[in-house]
């Protein structure tokens, strides 16, 4: 293959980064095995959910290669199942986060003045508070009190769409700096000002000269995001406040391991080297692109 | 000086009323409310009682007065009983506020007493071994859940070796101070560990940008040793941004100490609130809320002064003044 656009490029310096590769190929590896994991279990002859007493804390065997939970569960299967649901709130708490980041960072950016200083502020002060304890409180609000359904608030989808809200409610904040930063750069570039004396609307100064010159930055803030978006869903769910059991997750596998940590140690082992590895791949493939696609910024 | 500290007092007040409004507001939107649970505790109230009672209570008004209500009762001094402990909220907060307080003391301490030697010298020692593994070090810290820790260390210290309990206080046990020492080793371990990823990050960078500075150039070109030169010049201008992080991070530090707490079901703030609220303890949750962002901006605040004091270039007018 060969080419010469700028996306091509940046993946030819993206390539240079072994770590990067690495990391990446872990992400679509562990991605694969949590979208297929229902096909992975029927190859291997589990349900994710069959409970078989007789055989409860079984050691690993060719038929469990990682042993049974307290349930006589496999724990493999459990364990791709689980990331299943972590990686979907982490893809879609990290794409929402990215969003609102980018509106934020883009108003603070291109219109400065009051509207900068007011959302900047805000930006501050969502970093200066003690989040976890208030987002116990969003976790514990009653969605039928805000108006929805009480099947459709009690569905495991509303479950896992109120951590995505929650979640991404605090992770917009680093996007928000890195865009405004990048839009206070492009609003003084002379192709943006010579748009501006041609008579361009604002809008389409935004849509057309500068959202597309952020497109690296967000990428990278993105992928740096999702490091830490996962992190929390996983801390809400060990505290039992983000998705919940019969729904397994990297974080609630390990509240039922805490509880059985005299009788099983390794139940509490895996699911965290689970999330371990996902974080760790998000922050190298964030740090890789961040080299790839801002040559100049890079430093070594 | 005593102007800038005045203006971000200001904000903090500002901050902790917009906090205690948003706080009040959703804590009514949490499944149950008072008179439901008074309800299911005593079957013989009929619904004309539920309704008498929302009356006396002020539950049937709307939520601004109610919250008015409360903010001029709080500011008497006057936050209500805990429903879970009954008593006055204030005798359940104070407690729990001195165990939170020593175990975020002692572990920013300890998270400080090795990112401080360990930053500097990767940062001396850039591009070599040391400078890889602290930064690797750093990368992991900061990569790894915080309540998986503190697993592993339960693991490692109470399932395997069996030397130290795996949580409570020791509160009610026999034995004197040093008994209760040993339930705080873990925790403390735990919380100093999940800051102490980033707390290296930022000393090191901050070190190899005060090397960089010209007058780090002047005092080598005098001819000071290197060690006066990084410990007697350098030191100094590395902690004014390392001081600004530990205000800005005090947040995190004490979401990091309710994560260590619930873990370890050690009986500070962080377990508190995270009872009260699962507990619908409105009255109690409420005021540990308030406590936890009051404490934080007072970090953030007296990081803020510590930054004036420390670091002559901020604002010399108001220092003279």
């Amino acid at each position: 293959m060969t080419g010469s656009g700028p996306w091509w490029l940046a993946w030819r310096r993206f390539r240079r980064h072994p770590s990067a590769v690495a990391g990446l190929g872990l992400l679509l590896l562990l991605s694969a095995a949590a979208a297929t994991a229902p096909l992975l279990a029927t190859l291997l002859g589990v349900e994710a959910d069959a409970v078989d007493l007789f055989n409860r804390f079984a050691p690993p065997s060719t038929a469990h290669p990682l042993g049974t939970d307290e349930l006589g569960r496999d724990v493999l299967v459990r364990l791709l199942a689980g990331g299943r649901a972590s990686l979907t709130v982490g893809l879609a708490a990290a794409l929402a986060s990215a969003a609102i980041g980018t509106l934020v960072g883009l108003a603070a950016g291109y219109f400065g003045g009051r509207l900068d200083a007011l959302l900047m502020r805000l930006t501050d002060a969502l970093l200066a508070l003690p989040l976890l304890p208030l987002l116990i409180v969003l976790a514990a609000l009653d969605p039928g009190k805000l108006g929805l359904a009480a099947d459709l608030a009690g569905s495991p989808l509303a479950a896992i769409g109120r951590i995505v809200v929650i979640v991404s409610l605090f992770g917009w904040t680093t996007v928000a700096r890195l865009v405004r930063a990048q839009t206070l750069h492009l609003r003084q570039e002379t192709f943006v000002l010579a748009a501006r004396a041609q008579g361009a609307g604002t809008l389409r100064i935004l849509a057309v000269h500068i959202l597309p010159n952020l497109a690296s930055a967000v990428v990278v803030a993105t992928t740096l995001a999702a490091g830490n978006v996962i992190l929390l869903e996983s801390v809400l769910s060990f505290l039992g406040l983000g998705i919940s059991p019969p729904t397994p997750s990297w974080g609630n596998l390990l509240t039922n391991a805490q509880e059985l940590i005299w009788i099983s140690p390794m139940l509490a082992i895996w699911p965290g080297l689970m999330i371990l590895f996902t974080v760790v791949a998000c922050n190298v493939v964030g740090d890789g692109l961040r080299e790839a696609l801002d040559p100049r910024g890079a430093t070594g | 000086m005593i102007r800038l500290a005045a203006s971000r007092l200001l904000q903090s007040v500002l901050v902790l009323l917009a906090v205690s409004f948003a706080t009040y507001g959703l804590i009514g939107l949490m499944p149950g409310d008072p008179i439901d649970l008074m309800i299911s505790s005593d079957p013989r109230l009929t619904s004309e009682d539920a309704a008498r009672l929302r009356e006396i209570h002020g539950l049937d008004r709307p939520m601004v007065d109610r919250y008015l209500a409360w903010l001029g009762a709080a500011l008497d001094g006057d936050f209500g009983y805990s429903r879970l402990q009954g008593r006055p909220v204030w005798d359940a907060l104070l407690p729990a506020l001195h165990n939170t307080l020593i175990l975020m003391g002692l572990a920013l301490l300890l998270a400080l007493a090795i990112a401080l030697p360990a930053g500097i010298l990767a940062a001396v020692r850039r591009h070599t071994w040391i400078d890889q593994a602290v930064s690797l070090a750093a990368f992991v810290g900061i990569s790894t859940p915080p309540f998986w820790t503190a697993l592993l260390l339960i693991i490692l210290f109470a399932v395997l070796f069996g030397w130290l309990p795996a949580g409570g206080s020791g509160a009610g046990e026999a034995g004197g101070p040093l008994a209760r020492v040993q339930f705080l080793v873990l925790p403390v371990l735990s919380l100093a560990l999940a800051g102490l990823g980033g707390y290296l990050r930022y000393v090191r960078s901050a070190m190899i940008e005060t090397l960089g500075q010209e007058w780090i150039r002047t005092a080598r070109a005098k001819g000071l040793s290197e060690r006066r030169v990084v410990l007697g010049h350098a030191l100094r201008g590395t902690l004014i941004p390392v001081t600004a992080i530990i205000g800005v991070e005090f947040g995190t530090l004490f979401s990091g100490a309710l994560v260590t707490e619930t873990v370890f079901a050690y009986p500070g703030m962080g377990r508190l609130i995270y009872d009260a609220v699962l507990g619908n303890d409105f009255n109690l949750a409420l005021a540990a809320l308030l406590l936890a962002t009051g404490f934080t901006l007072v970090g953030n605040l007296a990081a803020d002064v510590a930054l004036a004091l420390l670091d002559p270039r901020i604002s010399p007018a108001s220092r003279a003044g």
